[in-house]
């Protein structure tokens, strides 16, 4: 990969001013960095997308299949009539620009087409072309353009260029959500064979290994065996949590990142911690080792067929709930899409109670699935938990609010009370910047693909924006989060624009806190660092 | 931007030299008639052919705290888990343009030599957008004084008040002056900001500017080159009934106004200004947040149709046993060669 430029030399190198042409007249640039590595044939094929083909971006001809123009219209034709929201988005944007700065690409790349109202432009304009009478009798005046493929490329590269966080949609008066028309978008390029490697790939290790690391179930064992020998170092007790076992009464799905990657293993290892202390009657699988659905970014149809495996595992091990890790957009999917895919849950599924506390989660009555923030928080409220917060406490964090658990699901105080709890030091990111007004990573719906480094380094910026303010004037040095690609694209991201501030789950934040019975004094945390408040050990007290 | 104002001036100059040449009752009865028609058919049908579409999936925009443990405050408006509740959430996006009240304005600055990026509340187009829309809201209900008679209560009392100034005579209503300060503001936002330049098709400067003509026509009616009212009264009343009346005579300016207004109805089904129903239809805002509570049908949901446990076993198999992770169906053992 090229030399990254400094923060200040990519800033200074964002354009201060639009193209002096209109955007209809603009073409993107194919430039190795600006788009990401086409998805293989054979994968496409072997997930059933009939007409993948060989092709790359930056060629001019991408060979499309000959009848592209149609495959196209029937494609879209097929979107509005299964979906209502893509026909009233098309039809009632008035074009007021209330979302234009709102997306986390645009502010960090001053490029038109990456405001969101013209990101839907570059679709709605081929539907008003086709679909419409204004557009096929007035063509450009109605805002009309017929669909070459030069159109193609640009939806390849803007479309790719959205994290579908809906923080547009937020804003938007009449709630126009882009990532609704992103995912239909992808959804088309793929039927014309046109999809990123990143995502596919990820999607068909998942449906094959059950995950999307492609984790076979031996490795996962075994990577999970050197995690619990961490735990036992750092704590001296031995974890040892049951794999594919049937009777249990909850099966805990996180995503892959959590045990494959750094720093997800430490979150992991705290779930781990967690449910050996309480004592949860659980199982992990190896079939439904994914929480996350690189499927959802897509398409609605692959993320069914990913999701899928959720329920059927509970059902074949007979678990009565599903307790779910930290993710963004596995929580998109399991708040928002699931019942809706999969259910009703299997006859075995219970309304999940909390075995510890007693706690009724009726707002999961149908899904029958937990958010493991909403779990650990009930815990604590209900003192379960014995918390020693003074280990975190050089430690000034701060909290990154998910897109997806914020705008999609309302998870905003059950995080921020367990911060609270395991955390001296919390302050909050400036308004407009947290909460439902969060920013994406930068990197999120599967576009945390290397190549495009540069593409996520600007989208991340006002995510590192905001940090950096806290960080320059509270002194904060750690940000926590509840999604698993956020551990994943923020390090780099931080490292580069905010130096000096660590990114960690929630329940690595935790388990540092966690006082497990029978434990050995701790004198490290959970990436085996030295605590700078390290705990009394009794033995040396005694003595002394 | 020429081209939405030549179109509107085009309008003008048909109502005007309609007008001119004896083509009253074209303007004043056939075209309002023609152009009634065209809105609440193009309406209905609009809102038809998003209804025949479904909603498959439970899609809100969560906008707050959600309902989870009884301890946690949930938010009752930003993420309503409830009918009247969404209902509630409806009322303030219709009647207080909630979500754009929420709008900020982001800015880049450099701080001690590090770039960044501040957020500023702005509320400049809420406040104008709010200023517009009622100002149209109330403009249109005194208007039903010459669709009604006698003339409701109601609307005299919206009347004195939107003239409580009592400046002029005939008395001059605040919201003719609102309305054209809405339009002003909406217009020159559109012209001025880079952004919304950038963005702003012809179709965007064209509705403005008709809603100027319309207003502006209607203004000058009222206050300079005034016509009958009676008469104009009589013609309305004709066309609300459906039994016209001959339009002639009346000043010019009426037919532009009316000619102006027709053209807007005509065109209000096929153009954006359709978000008026487009609001109330929006999945991210008018669904339970209680997605996880009520299970969403999709009525064409796919069949199940994915890679199950058995194949995963299958292909897993030796290596699920090794690791000692139990199995449905033991290998088969080895036969020796």
């Amino acid at each position: 990969m090229a030399k990254m430029p400094t923060p200040e030399e990519l800033l200074a190198a964002t354009p201060t001013s639009f193209p002096k042409e209109g955007w209809m007249d603009t073409k993107p640039d194919f430039h190795p960095g600006s788009f990401c590595y086409p998805a293989k044939t054979e994968i496409l094929k072997g997930l059933g997308f009939e007409n993948a083909h060989d092709w790359a971006p930056d060629n001019e001809d991408w060979e499309l299949p000959e009848n592209w123009e149609e495959i196209l219209h029937n494609s879209l034709q097929d979107a509005l009539n299964k979906h209502r929201s893509l026909k009233v988005f098309m039809d009632c944007c008035v074009r007021c620009g209330a979302c234009a700065d709102k997306c986390h690409f645009f502010l960090g790349t001053n490029d038109p087409k990456n405001m969101p109202v013209l990101r839907a432009e570059l679709l709605r304009s081929v539907y008003r072309k086709d679909f419409t009478t204004a557009g096929r009798l007035l063509g450009k005046y109605a805002g009309a353009r017929k669909l070459d493929k030069d159109v193609i490329k640009e939806w390849f590269i803007y479309f790719y260029q959205c994290t579908e966080c809906r923080r547009c949609s937020l804003f938007c008066p009449y709630g126009i959500d882009t990532a609704e028309i992103t995912v239909i978008v992808r959804q088309m390029l793929l039927d014309l064979g046109l999809g990123i490697h990143w995502i596919m790939n990820s999607v068909n290790d998942c449906n094959r290994t059950g995950n999307h690391l492609g984790v076979q179930p031996h490795s996962m064992r075994e990577i999970v065996e050197f995690l619990c020998d961490d735990i036992e170092t750092i704590t001296g007790i031995r974890v040892d949590p049951p794999w594919n076992e049937k009777g249990h009464e909850v099966i805990f799905i996180t995503p892959s990142g959590d045990y494959f990657a750094d720093p997800g293993i430490y979150t992991f290892m705290g779930y781990l911690m967690l449910f050996h202390e309480i004592g949860l009657d659980y199982t992990l699988s190896t079939y439904a080792s994914e929480g996350g659905n690189f499927g959802s970014f897509v398409s609605f149809d692959v993320a069914k067929r990913l999701n899928a495996k959720m329920y059927a595992e509970a059902e074949r091990l007979g678990v009565k709930w599903i307790l779910g890790g930290e993710c963004g957009h596995m929580w998109r999917v399991v708040n928002q899409y699931m019942a809706t895919y999969n259910g009703p849950t299997p006859p075995n599924m219970e309304v999940p109670v909390s075995p510890i506390t007693g706690t009724v989660f009726k707002n999961a009555a149908a899904t029958k699935m937990v958010h493991i923030a909403e779990f650990t928080a009930d815990l604590i409220k209900h003192n379960k938990l014995n918390l020693r917060p003074e280990r975190n406490n050089h430690i000034i964090t701060t909290w990154h609010d998910s897109c997806n658990p914020a705008r999609a699901m309302g998870l905003l105080e059950e995080p921020r009370y367990i911060l609270r709890h395991v955390c001296n030091n919390f302050v909050e990111m400036p308004e407009h910047t947290i909460r439902e007004e969060t920013f994406c990573c930068g990197s999120g719906s599967g576009l945390n693909a290397e190549e495009i480094m540069d593409q996520r380094l600007r989208g991340g910026f006002p995510r590192a924006n905001a940090l950096r303010y806290v960080h320059d004037t509270k002194g904060v040095n750690w940000m926590g989060c509840v999604c698993a690609l956020d551990r994943a694209a923020l390090p780099p991201l931080v490292d580069y624009w905010v130096p000096g501030v660590t990114v960690s789950g929630l329940h690595e934040l935790v388990a540092n806190a966690l006082v497990m019975k029978g434990e050995i004094p701790r004198t490290m945390d959970l990436r085996q660092e030295d605590l700078p408040f390290p705990d009394e050990d009794p033995a040396a007290s005694e003595e002394a | 931007m020429t081209i939405a104002f030549a179109a509107t001036l085009l309008i003008l100059c048909v109502g005007w030299a309609g007008s001119a040449l004896g083509l009253q009752y074209l303007l004043g009865v056939i075209l309002p008639l023609i152009a009634g028609a065209v809105f609440i058919i193009g309406f209905i049908w609009k809102i038809i052919r998003w209804a025949k579409s479904p909603v498959p999936f439970a899609i809100p925009t969560v906008a707050g705290q959600q309902r989870s443990l009884d301890w946690i405050k949930p938010n009752r408006l930003e993420c309503p888990w409830t009918t009247p509740a969404v209902v509630g959430r409806m009322i303030l996006e219709v009647f207080t343009f909630r979500s754009l009240f929420r709008n900020t304005r982001a800015e880049r600055t450099t701080i001690d030599g590090v770039p960044r990026i501040t957020y500023f509340s702005n509320k400049w187009l809420w406040v104008f957008a709010l200023l517009f829309h009622y100002s149209m809201l109330v403009i249109i209900i005194r208007h039903a004084r010459f669709f009604l008679d006698p003339v409701p209560v109601c609307i005299a009392v919206i009347e004195f008040v939107d003239g409580v100034f009592q400046v002029g005579a005939p008395r001059f209503y605040l919201t003719d002056a609102f309305i054209l300060a809405g339009l002003a503001f909406l217009l020159l936002r559109r012209v001025c900001t880079e952004k919304l330049r950038y963005i702003s098709l012809p179709a965007d400067y064209f509705a403005l500017f008709l809603l100027i003509a319309i207003a502006g026509s209607g203004i000058c009616m009222r206050y300079i080159s005034k016509v009958d009212i009676n008469q104009v009264k009589e013609v309305i009343m004709g066309l609300a009934t459906l039994q016209p009346v001959d339009p002639s005579g009346i000043g010019s300016i009426f037919f532009i106004h009316v000619t102006l207004v027709s053209a807007l109805l005509i065109y209000f089904p096929f153009s954006k200004l359709m978000h008026m129903g487009g609001v109330f239809m929006s999945p991210t805002r008018n669904m339970k947040c209680n997605t996880r509570e009520e299970r969403h049908v999709n009525p064409w949901n796919p069949p199940k149709h994915y890679h199950t446990y058995a194949e995963y076993e299958d292909d897993f198999r030796e290596a699920m046993v090794e690791a000692g992770i139990p199995v449905e169906k033991q290998p088969e053992p080895k036969t020796e060669a």
